[in-house]
């Protein structure tokens, strides 16, 4: 410690007492000097410790599920000290006395050990299922935060893509989660997913025995499932949210117009310390919110479902909510079977099991592209767009979501029906339309909403806001007052582009250059007109001077007539001065 | 901004374009505990009472772990496992508390001046980027590769061919199908007998209406001694661990006994497969392969709890609602020594459709 | 505060080797086969005389009842009646005392309107006045009697077991094992996995398990009330009926080692509550970190002077 004086350089002073208190800094600046003389962090450090992170609390939805994979790491590790992942056939001699004698897998029976004989095996267990549902749902919100506010434009379209195959590895490393344990529920799961690759067309037998290692059910899948949980899907998706990270990082985060915030800057609050301590005190209540649910809700019962056999089931088989939708395709699906020249080919499985998610995941990944395609639009975007003022993107997310939601519904039609007294197949023929009818409705809907909504906003700038304040002229007709709303409120209504509706063979793209015709420009046109075309553009400035002219005018009217009025209300039309200014709120 | 906006500004002045200027950042404003320090000391209080509101959350998490049973003795609290109850909310609370106090912390006394960095653009200067392709292109031209299509179409090949190790090597993960699909452990004479009991059954024994989950013999794990040693001195073969498991998954059957008029009979369901009314059915469905016996006694409809196919029992197992593609297939029954028997293999692959399947 | 009324009982919840004592054991032993004893001299044919000059009175009684509450749907004699759109009420000759025992005596019978399935209501008949019924229908035609509590307890199981030089606990175990085997076998398809119920085709549904008594579970099994399949005791031997009610109130007992249950309804509660609770506290949380605190009236020129 004594070298600390040289290495901190600064302080060389006669004076004892002096030294010893420029210790403190000198400590520290001894060991970032340590590590750059071997590392040279100091250069990428530099620039990162004070980088600045806007605040919104949208923006922290991705770190629930950066958190939460966090405690699953944790958790999973905890697990793995006494999880046996073998099928081999032992019998039950634990605590759990209405099980004793029975034979069942290693893999359910060390299950059943960690619920009852590791003092706190069971919290964790629980812990661990609570963590990988809020992991997969805090990503599919994120998504929803990212897609309503137009944060995957350019340049972001890559990380987009990770996000997406993030959500798609994590339903596959939750579905492999759910079935290690080898219980009743996990084991009809996987019964389910051999079916669903049985029916792939040619290869699905030899599918199914290769992944079981022979007949269904073998005893090599949970061994393998059980690398895959904790190895090969983890290591992918650590290796993808590193990237999707380090992407976040260079592109720098996207902020909401306002004042002073612009295309090329970003303002908010240093990583060192402000981001820091939240980012991190965030981690500890996303641990912290998986402990509690762990400790006081019951997941997975394990033992209540017994150990798997393929001759057992239970009223309300379900998979995790994140297999909802593929659930629910695969119950509302009519029986169709084709047989060609000696072979069966399953649409009732092969459509739900492996086209649909497939083509829904494509979709969803493809549209920074579509759209790119549709605008023409090259520029870099930071700037985040309310979701009202891209109402043809608000809408379709609208429509996905309420899509998500009815396959979800109709993979719990069972459960449904009995907690509503509902009709089981009534739900059933019910989805089999409204899967595609309710959907567009809805989209039609949000998007007509969006624009009454732009039309709203376009209202408070043209002519303020709503005081709730009645004012009686002479004649004896009412009127509400209106006020201006105040610079800072203005402007981050106005900070936002006019869309352009491509018009095909216009010969001028985006750009201005002129363009050769495309075969798609019909396409094109088409989907800019029902994205762009009916939407609210934002006022002129002469439209806004204008409104503002005519507003005076007519207080210059009222003026006139109402003079004898001791207090009329113009005081609080916003042009004059008056005490009262906090009438005029933060609008 | 307007560096951006120059695509749109063609068609509209810039002054039309943004009806307001930008007005800047507003002014600080400062907290209450930036200017006043009792607000600041009282905030300093609050984050540290957290952090030891967290630390006796975790002496109180080891506390509990010591002395709260669980195994044969679990201790209970209102209901509920108490070791479990206790672990996850001393634990749960210990970790919220760091949070909320390091978040209180951040919020109430960290720097609270908004900063601002500038962006750049994603791409590189266009001198990087020019430097990287003559680089580029000055390596490939050293290595030839366009020039020399002999080297560079044997290396791809060579790349190429090593996929088939690759593949080849996963062979193993797996035997081949075979004809295993089609085949139960049912055969001719193979006797009938109830799931988990393993006991035999006798037509008389069951009453119009009755539903009995049952195994071909051989395939139950909890029945007595003197049941197996019956068994194995006729020859009975009892299965265990995965092969158990894989013929179970198959040869599940259920067994019905209804009024005998209720009955249709066609070519897949021929009267002589049922026994005053008894008839067996493959208890795997054929849409996924989930075990059913939902079974409604008076409409003889069996409904499947995963997806919801329904089959009828008394029209040969006929798909009359759900995902499902085709009838459950029925196993032929005669009785054998007084006791229910199969009179052979089903006569139709069980469980899901897969691709072979109509090749049989 | 319940909570605090009720603090750590050390309660040993549930059925283990080591909760009772030996001695406890034989005290259970001979207090069963006493009540058996008992019931059986109860019911044995020894007091046939006595029990048919009773037996013609309820059945007169029963007739009466049945003539006022019944005959509309079940005809006069209980011959069953069809309407034009179908049947009204099947016919109930050689359902037995126990059929009629379950469906009053829980509330299905009489129906307050016909429909797909008798709902489960406050009973309308006294115990008396139910088993007047079962008596009066029993005579109808045989049929399944009321089963008594030996029929749906362990006791007579256990005293085999006990016999067969097991300890009283391993004897009862051994029952509730199998039970929960044949549960999970038989019924655990409609009932689900604990017995909470699920839903059958055009709007039926499987009742929860939960607040049926032994006997009326037992019943169900026998008679096969409504859709439900009959599980005779051909089909499943009544003592391992009994252990499948065992089981059932094994579970019961047990505590929830895992905390609340949800409802024990399966994943489709347990990702609500991942949703509701998980994601809508964290997005609460991230509101608060993100929210812009208070700000004060004071300059911030007020803090340079201090300073």
């Amino acid at each position: 410690m004594s070298t600390s004086e040289n290495v901190g350089g600064s302080v060389a002073s006669t004076n004892g007492k002096t030294a010893a208190s420029a210790k403190k800094p000198g400590r520290g600046s001894k060991v970032v000097g340590w590590a750059d003389e071997r590392l040279g962090l100091a250069t990428a450090a530099k620039k990162n410790l004070r980088k600045v992170f806007p605040d919104h609390w949208s923006f922290m939805l991705g770190e629930i599920a950066l958190w939460s994979f966090v405690v699953l790491l944790i958790s999973g590790v905890f697990l793995t000290f006494w999880f046996k992942p073998s099928m081999a056939e032992v019998q039950y001699f634990g605590s759990y006395s209405q099980l004793n004698g029975m034979h069942m897998s290693e893999a359910f029976a060390s299950t059943l050990d960690i619920s009852f004989d590791v003092r706190g095996g069971l919290m964790v267990r629980q812990m661990h299922h609570w963590a990988a549902m809020l992991f997969i749902a805090a990503m599919l919100v994120h998504m929803m935060r990212v897609f309503l506010t137009g944060a995957f434009r350019k340049p972001r379209e890559v990380n987009w893509i990770i996000g997406g195959i993030l959500i798609l590895l994590g339903i596959v490393e939750g579905f492999a989660g759910y079935s290690l344990p080898d219980d009743l529920l996990s084991g009809t799961g996987m019964r389910i997913a051999d079916g669903l690759v049985k029916a792939t067309p040619v290869v699905g037998t030899y599918m199914s025995f290769f992944m079981f290692g022979g007949e269904f059910p073998g005893d090599d899948i949970i061994p393998r499932l059980y690398m895959a949980h904790i190895l090969l899907i983890p290591g992918l998706i650590l290796a993808l949210i590193a990237a999707h990270m380090l992407l976040l990082v260079y592109h720098k985060h996207t902020q909401w117009p306002g004042p002073g915030r612009t295309e090329e800057n970003v303002v908010g609050f240093p990583m060192l310390p402000v981001y820091m301590a939240k980012a991190g005190g965030f981690f500890f209540i996303v641990f912290g919110m998986s402990a509690l649910m762990g400790g006081l809700l019951t997941i997975n019962p394990v033992w209540k479902y017994g150990p798997y056999d393929p001759s057992k089931v239970t009223a309300g088989s379900q998979p995790d909510w994140y297999m909802g939708i593929a659930e629910g395709t695969l119950r509302i699906m009519p029986g169709w079977e084709t047989h060609l020249f000696g072979h069966t080919l399953s649409w009732n499985i092969f459509l739900p099991g492996q086209v649909i998610p497939i083509v829904l995941l494509l979709m969803v990944l493809s549209w920074p592209f579509l759209e790119a395609w549709v605008t023409g639009d090259k520029r870099e975007h930071h700037l985040l767009q309310r979701p009202r003022n891209a109402p043809g993107r608000t809408a379709f997310l609208a429509a996905m979501i309420t899509l998500y939601g009815l396959l979800w519904a109709a993979g719990g039609n069972d459960v449904l029906a009995v907690l509503f007294h509902l009709n089981l197949n009534h739900i059933t023929y019910f989805m089999r339309g409204a899967v595609f009818v309710i959907p567009i409705l809805v989209f039609f809907l949000t998007k007509r909403w969006c624009i009454s909504l732009q039309r709203h906003d376009n209202d408070k700038l043209l002519h303020g806001y709503e005081t709730g304040i009645i004012m009686r002229s002479a004649e004896g007709g009412y009127t509400e007052r209106h006020l201006p709303i105040s610079e800072e409120s203005a402007y981050t209504l106005t900070a936002r582009d006019r869309d352009e509706v491509f018009v095909p063979g216009s010969g001028v793209d985006a750009n201005g250059v002129a363009s050769k015709d495309g075969k798609l420009d019909g396409i094109r046109g088409k989907l800019s007109t029902t994205l762009f075309a009916d939407n609210i553009q934002k006022p002129t400035a002469e439209e806004l001077e204008e409104a503002h002219h005519h507003a005076d005018d007519e207080h210059a009217h009222e003026i006139e007539a109402g003079l004898d009025h001791s207090a009329d209300g113009h005081q609080f039309d916003g042009r004059h001065p008056v005490d009262e200014e906090a009438l005029r709120g933060k609008h | 901004m307007t560096d951006h906006n120059d695509t749109s500004s063609n068609h509209l002045p810039a002054s039309v374009q943004e009806p307001i200027a930008n007005p800047g950042l507003p002014a600080h404003l400062p907290r209450p505990t930036d200017v006043d320090p009792k607000a600041e000391r009282r905030a300093e209080r609050q984050v540290a009472a957290f952090f030891v509101a967290s630390m006796i959350c975790a002496v109180l998490f080891c506390v509990a772990y010591f002395t709260l049973d669980i195994k044969d003795e679990t201790d209970t609290f209102i209901g509920l496992g108490a070791s479990n109850v206790a672990l996850g909310a001393t634990l749960g609370l210990a970790l919220m508390f760091i949070g909320i106090g390091v978040i209180h912390w951040a919020r109430k006394l960290m720097g609270d001046v908004e900063i601002f960095e500038m962006r750049h653009p994603a791409s590189s200067s266009e001198e990087d980027r020019d430097t990287t392709l003559a680089a580029l292109s000055a390596g490939l031209e050293e290595s030839g590769i366009a020039r020399r299509p002999l080297i560079r179409n044997t290396m791809l090949g060579a790349m190429g061919m090593l996929g088939l190790p690759l593949i080849v090597g996963l062979r193993d993960l797996g035997t081949l199908p075979g004809k295993t699909l089609e085949r139960t452990v049912w055969a001719e004479g193979t006797r009938i007998v109830r799931d988990v009991t393993g006991t035999p059954v006798k037509p008389s024994q069951l009453e119009v209406g009755d539903l009995m989950n049952a195994q071909p013999e051989g395939l139950v794990t909890l029945h007595s001694e003197e049941l197996i040693a019956e068994g194995e001195e006729r020859g009975v073969e009892y299965l265990e661990g995965v092969d158990l498991q894989v013929e179970k998954s198959k040869a599940s059957v259920i067994l019905l006994r209804m009024e005998p008029k209720d009955l249709t009979f066609s070519d897949r369901s021929p009267e002589n497969w049922q026994i005053d009314g008894i008839v067996a059915y493959s208890k795997i469905c054929t849409h996924v392969g989930c075990p059913i016996s939902l079974n409604e006694q008076q409409s003889h409809h069996l409904l499947c709890p995963c997806h919801q196919s329904t089959f009828d029992l008394a029209d040969g197992g006929r798909v009359v609602f759900g995902p499902a593609a085709r009838p459950l297939p029925q196993l032929p029954l005669t009785v054998k020594d007084g006791y229910l028997v199969a009179q052979s293999d089903f006569r139709e692959p069980v469980g899901p459709s897969y691709w072979e399947r109509d090749s049989k | 505060m319940r909570l605090l009324n009720r603090p750590l009982n050390r309660v040993a919840g549930r059925l283990s080797r080591h909760r009772r004592r030996p001695v406890a054991g034989l005290l259970v032993m001979l207090l069963g086969l006493f009540f058996t004893g008992a019931l059986y001299a109860a019911f044995a044919p020894a007091n046939a005389e006595k029990e048919s000059t009773t037996d013609e009175a309820k059945i007169a009684q029963g007739r009466e009842l049945f003539l006022v509450g019944c005959s509309f749907c079940h005809g006069a004699n209980g011959e069953g009646m069809t309407s034009q759109t179908g049947q009204l009420g099947p016919s109930l000759v050689g359902v037995g005392a126990a059929a009629v025992d379950f469906q009053v005596g829980t509330g299905r019978m009489p129906m307050a309107q016909p429909g797909q399935q008798a709902a489960v209501k406050d009973k309308l008949y006294t115990d008396d006045e139910v088993e007047a019924l079962s008596a009066y229908v029993a005579s109808l035609g045989p049929g399944p009697s009321i089963p008594s509590k030996d029929e749906y307890s362990l006791d007579k199981e256990i005293a085999e077991g006990v016999k067969n030089g097991m300890t009283d606990d391993e004897a009862r175990n051994a029952a509730i094992v199998r039970g929960g085997q044949l549960f999970l076998a038989n019924c655990s398809a409609c009932h689900n996995f604990e017995g909470s119920g699920g839903a059958m085709p055009w709007g039926k549904n499987a009742p929860s398990l939960r607040k049926t008594s032994d006997k009326h579970i037992y019943e169900a099994m026998l008679t096969g009330p409504q859709q439900m399949d009959v599980f005779s005791n051909g089909n499943i031997a009544p003592e391992d009926k009994a252990a499948i009610i065992a089981y059932l109130n094994s579970i019961e007992e047990n505590p929830g080692y895992g905390g609340f249950g949800l409802g024990g309804l399966g994943p489709v509660s347990e990702g609500m509550f991942a949703w509701l609770l998980g994601i809508g506290g964290l997005v609460g949380f991230a509101y608060w970190i993100a929210a812009h605190s208070t700000r004060s009236e004071k300059s911030e020129h007020t803090e340079g002077n201090q300073a």
